[in-house]
């Protein structure tokens, strides 16, 4: 089991994953928000999954990747073919998992790229 | 919450546990190694059961870990935790639209739980907050039931990994999988040409600024891409526009 100092650490944790999702709705308070910044947030979401995921795939511990022989590079790359080939339709999402995966692990795995 | 019938009767709950669920190999995936992960580094069984059920934050948790097990000052584990957690304050600014209709303690119970994906896969099927009671309360059903399967998948799959921890070494990378939805997710958000601009300019800040600490990158990459769109968008003409 775990002890009680560890439990207010994990609480404390608990309390940051609270306190950063809900930042600026937490208060009732009006917050004035201008137009441009309105637009600006159409593109935060994509913004935000690219900054996670582009170095994932295209980087090693933020050094570029320098070869082609790279077993993330064509598993993505095979994930987003199917999302092209599907247009986004029914399950592509799920598709672009799956095949990318089908591409990624023999790679890795059995030719260790 | 997810107990109020109002939400989980809605036909909006389960549109929401739909697309949920078409991500939800990533997810599982994801969640699973994040497990492995934590008790490979040295948390023990017991600690990591609690930090996933407590905690529920993939990267915090991740980030945290190594610091927990060397006994790092609290202050700094927390400090790390909201700093990794900082994208989400962006995404609160853009979820207050939506929210600010609800009491305080629905607002904080739901967004708690919204992650990255679900998050980005409300703002995707709701583009405008309503302004109509009907409207609020299809969206808070929708997040309940997308936000409801993210949380029950990831903390099953973080468990089975945790038990399994011994059994499933990391270097398979298996949590590839949780890469590879957030790919797909980024594919249908790429819908329009200042989008994928958007896409590319904070992939490329995010590794260019790689090397600050505490995952700051992903802001930095966040406020390039904005700011990248906003003065496209200004001398091109297109701020009037409604794309």
């Amino acid at each position: 089991m775990i002890d009680v100092f560890e439990l207010l650490t994990l609480l404390g944790l608990a309390a940051m994953t609270v306190l950063a999702r809900c930042f600026f709705f937490i208060l009732n308070r009006e917050l004035p928000f201008p137009a441009w910044a309105q637009r600006g947030l159409l593109y935060a979401p994509i913004a935000a999954l690219a900054a996670v995921v582009v170095p994932e795939v295209l980087a090693t511990q933020g050094q570029l990747i320098s070869t082609w022989l790279d077993a993330r590079l064509m598993g993505a790359a095979a994930g987003v073919g199917y999302y092209v080939y599907r247009r986004g339709q029914g399950q592509a999402v799920l598709g672009t998992i799956i095949v990318g995966m089908a591409v990624y692990l023999p790679l890795h795995i059995g030719l260790g790229w | 919450m997810f107990l109020d019938p109002a939400n989980f009767r809605h036909p909006a709950f389960r549109t929401g546990m739909a697309d949920a669920f078409k991500v939800a190999p990533g997810i599982w995936a994801w969640g699973l190694m994040t497990g492995v992960s934590m008790v490979q580094a040295g948390l023990g069984p017991a600690m990591s059961t609690w930090m996933t059920l407590l905690v529920y934050g993939g990267s915090a948790q991740l980030a945290v870990t190594p610091l927990m097990a060397v006994g790092t000052p609290v202050w700094v584990v927390l400090a790390t935790a909201f700093c990794v957690n900082l994208r989400f304050a962006v995404f609160s600014l853009h979820l207050r639209g939506y929210l600010m209709a609800w009491p305080r303690w629905q607002r904080l119970t739901i967004g708690y739980l919204i992650a990255d994906l679900n998050y980005v896969q409300f703002v995707q099927n709701h583009p405008t907050p309503a302004t109509d009671a009907a409207g609020q309360r299809a969206e808070m059903a929708y997040l309940c039931g997308n936000c409801f399967l993210t949380w029950a998948g990831w903390q099953i799959a973080s468990i089975l990994g945790i038990v399994l921890a011994s059994q499933v070494p990391l270097e398979w990378g298996l949590g590839f999988a949780g890469v590879l939805a957030l790919v797909g997710i980024l594919c249908s958000l790429a819908s329009s040409r200042m989008r994928t601009v958007s896409l590319v300019v904070s992939g490329a800040a995010a590794i260019a600024a790689y090397a600050l600490p505490l995952r700051l990158n992903i802001l930095v990459a966040i406020a390039a891409a904005v700011a990248m769109c906003l003065v496209i968008e200004k001398t091109a003409g297109m701020d009037k526009a409604t794309t």
